[in-house]
C-alpha cells in the first residue's frame, strides 16, 4: 500500500500540487483524472521519487520514502515498474533485451535464466515471437506491451502507468487496461494509472482520485462515480453526450 | 548568470559520472558499444582529411619557398611540424566535435524526450554513470585516432610532395626525421587526451540536460558543438602556453 499525506510540490511561484492524501490499496488498480494542467504528471513523479516535495509524505508499506537512506531507496525502486506514457523503451536494444535489462541491472541470474524470465513475460503480454524486432519496428499497442513486460519482469510491488492508452486505437486500449488489470490481480500488484481516458475509467477503475487544480477534488471507484454529484467530476467526466446517456441509463437501471 | 550556472551544473556531472557505478557486465557491453561509435566509425572521415589536408600543407609550404637558400627539406618538416603540433591533435578534434559530438549529444537528447532517462532513474540507475562514462572510457582510446592521423597526414604529405612534383622522396624523409623532438609527442598526445575528455563530456551535458522536443534536440546539437569547439580552442591555447611557452 502507498500511503500519501498533505503532499505539497511547488515550482518557483506555481503551487502545482496543494496538500493531497490518499492511499492505493494492493492488488487494485487506482487511477488519477483530472483535466491537462490538473498536477496529474507531477503528482505520479512525485510518487516515483523523480520530483522532490516541499511538504508531506509519500510512504511504501509504512516506509516513508524521504526517510530512507540511498540504499533502501534502491531497494525500493527496484520494487516499482513504470510504464511511460510513450513507452520508453530503449532503442539500441532488441524487444527481449529491453525486457531483460532490469533482470541485467538488478539480479545475479544467469542468462538462460534471464531469457526464460523474459519468455514467460513475453508470452504474458501476448508477444511470444517478437523478442529479435526493434522497438522501431513494433507498433504503439505492441510497444507498450512491451513497457509493461518489462515493468513487471523484475516481480515489482509497485506498478506505475503513466497514460497508457495514449495514441491507441479503443480495442487496442481495453486490451491494456485489460492485461493491466490480470497483472494487477495476478502478481497481487499496487497499481497507479494516470489517465485522461474514460474508457479506462469505466473498465479498471477500482479506486478513482480526481484531481482539480492541484486538489484532491474526489475519491471513489467506478460504481461511485455514476452516482456521484460532485459538479467537477461530472463536468470532467460525462463532457460527452455518450458518457451522458451511459451514465443516465446506469442511473435508471439501479432505480 | 546562466554561464555561471551551467558551468556548475557541468561539473556536477562530472562527479556523478564516477558515482554509483554500472553493474560492469552491463558497462563493459555499453564500452564497446561506444568504442565501435565513436572510435572505430570515425576512422574513416579521419584518415581521409589527415591525408589529404597533410598533401596540401606539403603543397603549400613548397609553393611558399621561393628563395634557392632554404633547404629542399623543409617541405617534409614543416609538414611534419604542423601536423604533429596542431593539425592532428586540435583539427581533428574540431572536426570530431562536429561528428562524435553532435552524435552523443543527439543519442542523449532523443532518450531525454523520449523518457528513456527517465526510465533509467525510475529504475533507481545513476543515468549520468550509465550514459555518460563509457563514452569518456571509449574516448580514452582518442590518441589511437590521433596517431592515425599523424601518420596519414605525413604520408599524405608524402604522396603530394613526390607524386605532384614538388620534391623528392630523399628530401621529404630528410626534413620529417630533421629537427625531432620527442616532447613534441607527448605535448601533443596530452592535449588529445584533455580533448577526448572535453569530447565525451560537454555534448553529454548538452544532451542530458536538455529541454523540450525533437527541434531542441537539433539545437543542443549545435550548441554543443560550438561550446565543445571554444572549450577545446581555449584549452589549446592554455595547453602549449603551458606546455611549450
Amino acid at each position: 500500500m502507498i500511503e500519501v499525506k498533505d503532499l505539497h510540490k511547488s515550482f518557483g511561484d506555481a503551487h502545482i500540487l496543494k496538500g493531497i492524501s490518499t492511499t492505493f490499496e494492493k492488488s487494485k488498480t487506482n487511477l488519477i483524472i483530472g483535466q491537462s494542467g490538473s498536477g496529474k504528471t507531477v503528482f505520479l513523479k512525485c510518487l516515483l521519487g523523480l520530483f522532490e516535495y516541499e511538504k508531506g509524505s509519500i510512504s511504501y508499506e509504512g516506509k516513508i520514502f524521504n526517510e530512507l537512506n540511498t540504499n533502501e531507496k534502491r531497494d525500493l525502486r527496484a520494487d516499482i515498474g513504470m510504464v511511460f506514457q510513450g513507452s520508453a523503451l530503449f532503442d539500441s536494444m532488441t524487444i527481449a533485451e529491453n525486457v531483460m535489462f532490469p533482470l541485467r541491472m538488478f539480479t545475479k541470474q544467469s542468462f538462460s535464466e534471464m531469457e526464460d524470465r523474459v519468455d514467460l513475460v513475453l508470452k504474458r503480454v501476448n508477444l511470444p515471437d517478437a523478442h529479435k524486432k526493434m522497438p522501431s519496428e513494433a507498433s504503439g499497442g505492441m510497444q507498450k506491451r512491451v513497457a509493461i513486460a518489462r515493468a513487471i519482469v523484475n516481480n515489482p510491488k509497485y506498478l506505475f502507468c503513466d497514460e497508457p492508452n495514449s495514441g491507441l486505437d479503443p480495442k487496442t486500449a481495453i486490451v491494456i487496461d485489460n492485461l493491466i488489470q490480470e497483472i494487477t490481480d495476478e502478481y497481487q500488484i499496487t497499481t497507479v494509472i494516470n489517465s485522461h481516458d474514460m474508457n479506462s475509467v469505466m473498465e479498471i477503475g477500482e479506486k478513482i482520485i480526481f484531481l482539480k487544480n492541484g486538489y484532491k477534488e474526489w475519491e471513489g471507484s467506478k460504481d461511485t462515480i455514476f452516482k456521484t454529484d460532485n459538479e467537477a467530476v461530472t463536468n470532467f467526466v460525462y463532457s460527452s453526450n455518450l458518457f451522458k446517456k451511459v451514465r443516465r441509463m446506469y442511473i435508471e437501471e439501479n432505480q | 548568470m546562466k554561464y555561471l550556472q551551467n558551468i556548475g551544473v557541468y561539473f556536477l556531472m562530472i562527479k556523478d559520472m564516477f558515482r554509483k557505478p554500472t553493474k560492469w557486465s552491463v558497462m563493459r557491453t555499453l564500452i564497446f558499444k561506444d568504442i565501435d561509435d565513436l572510435i572505430i566509425n570515425s576512422l574513416g572521415i579521419v584518415a581521409f582529411i589527415s591525408f589529404f589536408v597533410g598533401g596540401v600543407v606539403a603543397i603549400q609550404t613548397s609553393l611558399n619557398i621561393s628563395n634557392p637558400l632554404i633547404p629542399k627539406y623543409l617541405v617534409g618538416f614543416a609538414t611534419r611540424q604542423s601536423i604533429i603540433l596542431e593539425f592532428a591533435p586540435t583539427f581533428i578534434s574540431i572536426i570530431m566535435a562536429g561528428k562524435v559530438g553532435s552524435f552523443i549529444t543527439s543519442s542523449i537528447g532523443t532518450m531525454r524526450v523520449t523518457e528513456q532517462i527517465d526510465a533509467l532513474e525510475v529504475m533507481g540507475i545513476n543515468a549520468i554513470n550509465y550514459l555518460v562514462f563509457p563514452k569518456f572510457i571509449a574516448l580514452t582510446l582518442y590518441p589511437f585516432v590521433i596517431s592515425i592521423a599523424m601518420f596519414l597526414g605525413i604520408l599524405g604529405g608524402l604522396a603530394a610532395c613526390v607524386y605532384g612534383g614538388y620534391g623528392t622522396l630523399e628530401d621529404y624523409i630528410d626534413g620529417v626525421q630533421n629537427d625531432f623532438i620527442p616532447f613534441h609527442m607527448a605535448y601533443a598526445f596530452i592535449k588529445t587526451l584533455v580533448f577526448a575528455f572535453l569530447l565525451a563530456t560537454i555534448p553529454s551535458f548538452y544532451g542530458y540536460f536538455m529541454k523540450g522536443g525533437a527541434l531542441e534536440v537539433g539545437k543542443a546539437s549545435t550548441t554543443s558543438f560550438v561550446w565543445t569547439s571554444v572549450v577545446i580552442i581555449l584549452a589549446n591555447y592554455f595547453l602549449t602556453s603551458l606546455l611549450l611557452g
